[in-house]
C-alpha cells in the first residue's frame, strides 16, 4: 500500500466511498450514526434474529450496543458475563435490581450493556449515589460494578463508611490495577516497581489491598476473585447478592492495554496467566509471612459476619 | 456443542488458550472485522465444561445442548 498524497483531493472522496460501502455491509455492526438516539431503542430481536443461534443471555444485554466497546481480552467483558450468568441463575428479574457505577472502563460494565435500570454518576460517588437510591427503593437490589481507581482511588471515603455503616448495598470492584481509560496512569492498586505513564520510572509505592480494607472497616461480606476464576466468582456473586448488609467483591481483571503494555504482558492470555499463577487461596495461607504474600493474590471468600 | 458467533469474536485467544482439552484452534481465515475467531476442531471431545462460554468477554462462543 503506497502513501497517499493528503493534499490530493481525490483522495477523501476515494475513502468517503469506501466508508459509505462499509457502512452498508451488513446489519451486524453498531447502530451508532444509523439509528437516531431520540427515537428510542430499536428492536432488540431484529439486530439477532437472522443469525440462527444466539447466545442465550443477550436477553438480559442491550443488544443493539453489542458487541461491546471493550479492548480485545478485556477483563470487564469475563465479568459481565459471570454476573450475567449469576442473574440468570438466581432468577432475578431485571426490573427489580439497580446498577450504580461510576466512571471508568469497568463502569461500563452495567451502564451501557446490562439491560436494567442503570445510574451512571460522577467519578468516585457511585457508592453515594447507591445509598440515595437504597434509601427510596429499600425493596430494590442495589448492585455497583465500579473500577479500583473509581471506588478505591477517588471514592474510596465512600467506600469505608459505606462499609461501616453496613448498608444493603452490593460492590462489585474490578481491580485492573490502572486507570485504564485515561491512558495508563498509576492508580491506588498498582503494584510496586510497574513503570507506568506517572510513574516512568517505577512506582515506588505498594499497592492497596482493598478487600482488607473493607474487610477491617466492618462489610459482612467480603472476597476477592480474579476473572480467571470465573466459576467461583459467579457463586461468590450469588452469595454477595443474597447476603444481607454490606457485601464486596474485588475482582482482580485484566487490562492488556493499558496495565499489561507497561507490564510487558501486552497478550490477554499472558495476562490472565499472570493472574492465575499468582492468586493463592486463602484456606493455604495459614503460616505464611508477608515476605512470602508480596505480589500475591489472595483469593476466596475473606470475611463473612452476621450483624 | 460449541457454537462460535464470529460476528462478536475479538480474537482475544482466551478460549483456545483455556480450552482444558484443546477443542479450539485458532482459525486461519479472519472475520469481518480483521480478528482470527476461534474454530471448532474436535467438536466430538468436547465435555462442555463452559469455561470458554464464561470466560469469553464477548459474548461470542457458547455451548447449546445437543
Amino acid at each position: 500500500m503506497s502513501i497517499r498524497d493528503l493534499s490530493d483531493p481525490e483522495y477523501f472522496d476515494e475513502v468517503a466511498e469506501a466508508n459509505a460501502e462499509e457502512r452498508s455491509m451488513d446489519g451486524l455492526r453498531p447502530t451508532y450514526g444509523t439509528v437516531d438516539p431520540l427515537s428510542g431503542l430499536m428492536d432488540p430481536a431484529e439486530s439477532v434474529s437472522s443469525r440462527p443461534e444466539h447466545h442465550r443471555l443477550l436477553k438480559y444485554l442491550r443488544r443493539e450496543i453489542l458487541p461491546t466497546t471493550f479492548c480485545t481480552g478485556c477483563g470487564g467483558g469475563t465479568v459481565l458475563n459471570t454476573f450475567t450468568n449469576a442473574i440468570d441463575e438466581m432468577r432475578i428479574d431485571p426490573k427489580e435490581m439497580v446498577c450504580v457505577t461510576g466512571i471508568g472502563c469497568s463502569s461500563w460494565i452495567p451502564s451501557p450493556y446490562f439491560l436494567c435500570d442503570t445510574l451512571h454518576t460522577t467519578h468516585g460517588r457511585a457508592i453515594a449515589f447507591a445509598c440515595g437510591v437504597k434509601v427510596m427503593k429499600p425493596d430494590m437490589k442495589v448492585i455497583i460494578i465500579a473500577g479500583d481507581g473509581d471506588l478505591a482511588g477517588i471514592g474510596g471515603n465512600h467506600l469505608i463508611h459505606a462499609a461501616r455503616r453496613n448498608i444493603d448495598i452490593t460492590v462489585f470492584l474490578v481491580n485492573n490495577f490502572i486507570y485504564g481509560m485515561t491512558g495508563g496512569q498509576v492508580s491506588p492498586t498498582t503494584p510496586f516497581g510497574i513503570r507506568t505513564t506517572t510513574t516512568p520510572y517505577a512506582n515506588v509505592e505498594h499497592p492497596m489491598r482493598i478487600a482488607d480494607l473493607v474487610a477491617a472497616a466492618g462489610g459482612s461480606y467480603v472476597a476477592r476473585w480474579t476473572t480467571f476464576h470465573a466459576f467461583q466468582l459467579m457463586e461468590s456473586m450469588q452469595y454477595a447478592i443474597r447476603k444481607k448488609g454490606f457485601s464486596f467483591i474485588e475482582v482482580m481483571s485484566q487490562c492488556p492495554v493499558s496495565f499489561g503494555k507497561s507490564a510487558g504482558m501486552k497478550d490477554p492470555v499472558s495476562n490472565l496467566k499472570y493472574l492465575r499463577d499468582n492468586s493463592i487461596h486463602v484456606d493455604g495461607t495459614k503460616g505464611m509471612s508477608e515476605e512470602e504474600l508480596e505480589g500475591k493474590f489472595v483469593v476466596g471468600r475473606l470475611v463473612e459476619r452476621n450483624q | 456443542m460449541i457454537i462460535v458467533d464470529e460476528a462478536f469474536c475479538k480474537g482475544c485467544r482466551i478460549c483456545t488458550e483455556f480450552c482444558p482439552t484443546d477443542v479450539l484452534v485458532d482459525s486461519e481465515t479472519i472475520n469481518k472485522k480483521g480478528y482470527y475467531p476461534p474454530v471448532v476442531a474436535k467438536q466430538g471431545e468436547c465435555h462442555g465444561c463452559r469455561l470458554c462460554e464464561l470466560l469469553c468477554p464477548e459474548f461470542a462462543i457458547f455451548i447449546v445442548n445437543e
